[in-house]
């Protein structure tokens, strides 16, 4: 029903609350009564199968749809990296940071943004002369500059090759740790959510199932104890079959079936079941 | 197998280009001179090129050059200005789209070289029946591709633009024109040719003076040379119409990666 911006005293202690939120287009509901908040400084993850409603949620939190209903209470100050870098390409780079920038000496402000994304040498480039990791650091540049305190990543590294992707990381945990913003990154990659948040969300079928810490210290590595665990969790809250600890084959089911706790109690034991039979 | 290269290997690949014309005049000018042709049905290309020279030194090819361009850049300035605003009217609001575009839609199907006659009966036989056919012409395609390219702007990026805070002016000025700009310069092409289509036209239906005039008027005194050169005249002006365009995008559309240089 409502978005509603600015830093009221009711959302002091939160930056980010959903209430009941709830949308539709014209069919049945994409979310589903969704309630959430996250605090100043947060990193979260968003998981979720596609078609889960992540992005939906992750427009709603832009302001680039309106809720069916519910309230969204966000800061003003938010930005958003989307997948594809969405820079205007008869822009110059640093015009592109800069557009919409309301400030004193936009261009100096432009190229300092340009610089912690280690850009400083392309200032004057021509967006569609950038490689796929240039032009989403110009992206990235572009919300830093507007100094957010929300900091909204739509699946923003899926698009890159691996090898930049885990460069990107390093840089947007860099990024988040000078300037503290609250980032809420929706991904698929259960690897990159846990490299890089600490808390993680998993939404199935317009409703969050799973709110998982990550209490891992940093920087996190695939082979640090704790690790494989949450990340076998998380994959099989998203319905992929991962072998368990005991090596036996914890699935959450096929199709659209929410996969929740009860749903793993009754495979292992239909797993019980085949197993003694067999 | 290595690739041939050096300087001559390049006149070489430009020479191949022309080969054909050049040899496609040569036979024209061979078979004029051995008189297998009158030259009521085509002069020679040196007889051609004699004309042209006379009716340039006589002042006469200029003076019709003048006032025919004059009737077609008049013509563009209107139907190009005009085509642009109903265009941006129509892309910018959705009423105005309402206003606007179905009425167009509708004129556009009009062949509009019919409406000659109506022109004469409205206007007389002077510069206006001739002006406003050009502006009929070029007006369709300027506001088609304009509105085409208004409402084909990348909508992820009006998204992002929205998300960075754009207001609604920004928006129009720093994402929606320019993004329609490439539309834009298709139709401003198809504008000169249709523009100089009219100008053709209407010339030969009523002139006393122009290029048109001088085809006319040789048509009647069997000069098949004159009427050669008039063709030609109009040929070259086609031909440095698409070229200003080009002139054009390449200084509009200079992010594009073809213009880009490293």
């Amino acid at each position: 029903m409502k978005t509603k911006t600015g830093s009221s005293a009711e959302a002091a202690s939160s930056l980010v609350r959903l209430t009941g939120l709830t949308h539709s287009f014209d069919g049945p509901n994409i979310l589903d009564g969704i309630n959430l908040s996250f605090e100043p400084g947060n990193f979260v993850a968003l998981l979720g199968r596609s078609g889960s409603g992540k992005s939906t949620l992750l427009r709603l939190l832009c302001g680039l749809d309106q809720p069916t209903s519910g309230l969204v209470q966000v800061p003003t100050e938010r930005a958003v990296v989307f997948q594809e870098p969405r820079l205007v390409p008869w822009k110059r780079v640093w015009r592109n940071v800069a557009l919409g920038l309301r400030s004193e000496s936009p261009r100096e402000r432009a190229i300092a943004a340009l610089g912690e994304v280690n850009l400083a040498h392309r200032i004057d480039a021509w967006p569609l002369t950038l490689s796929g990791g240039e032009a989403q650091r110009v992206a990235l540049a572009r919300s830093l500059v507007r100094e957010p305190k929300l900091l909204l990543l739509d699946e923003p590294f899926a698009a890159l090759d691996a090898l930049t992707r885990l460069k990107m990381h390093g840089l947007v945990l860099d990024l988040w740790r000078k300037h503290r913003p609250t980032v809420l990154i929706v991904t698929h990659d259960v690897d990159e959510a846990l490299t890089l948040a600490d808390r993680v969300l998993v939404l199935t079928s317009g409703r969050i199932s799973h709110d998982l810490p990550v209490q891992l210290a940093r920087p996190r590595l695939p082979s640090a104890a704790g690790f494989e665990d949450l990340r076998v969790r998380l994959l099989n809250a998203l319905g992929v079959n991962q072998p368990d600890d005991e090596g036996k084959l914890a699935t959450a089911g096929d199709g659209e079936a929410a996969p929740t706790c009860d749903d793993d109690l009754v495979l292992s034991s239909r797993l019980q079941e085949i197993g003694a039979t067999a | 197998m290595r690739k041939p290269q050096g300087p001559l290997y390049n006149f070489w690949q430009h020479a191949r280009r022309f080969a054909v014309p050049v040899i496609l005049i040569a036979l024209w000018q061979g078979v004029c001179s051995a008189g297998l042709i009158s030259p009521r049905v085509a002069p020679s290309p040196i007889g051609v090129m004699e004309t042209a020279s006379e009716l340039f030194m006589s002042g006469e090819l200029m003076s019709s050059l003048g006032t025919s361009l004059l009737r077609v850049a008049i013509g563009l300035a209107i139907g190009i200005s005009l085509g642009t605003v109903l265009a941006l009217i129509a892309g910018l609001w959705k009423s105005g789209e309402d206003a606007v575009d179905a009425t167009l839609q509708m004129l556009r199907t009009l062949p509009f070289l019919g409406l000659v006659p109506l022109f004469i009966l409205w206007f007389g036989i002077g510069e206006t029946p001739k002006i406003a056919l050009v502006v009929v012409g070029s007006v369709f395609p300027i506001y088609m591709a304009l509105f085409a390219g208004i409402r084909g702007v990348d909508k992820k990026l009006i998204e992002a633009a929205t998300t960075l805070g754009l207001t609604r002016w920004e928006m129009i000025v720093h994402i929606v024109l320019p993004g329609a700009l490439p539309s834009a310069l298709v139709g401003l092409r198809y504008a000169m040719g249709i523009a100089l289509l009219s100008l053709v036209v209407s010339e030969q239906v009523n002139a006393d003076s122009g290029i048109g005039y001088l085809i006319m008027s040789a048509r009647d005194v069997l000069r098949t040379d004159i009427i050669f050169v008039g063709l030609f005249v109009y040929a070259i002006l086609g031909l440095a119409a698409d070229q200003l365009v080009r002139i054009f995008e390449r200084s509009l559309l200079y992010w594009r990666p073809s213009f880009v240089k490293g």
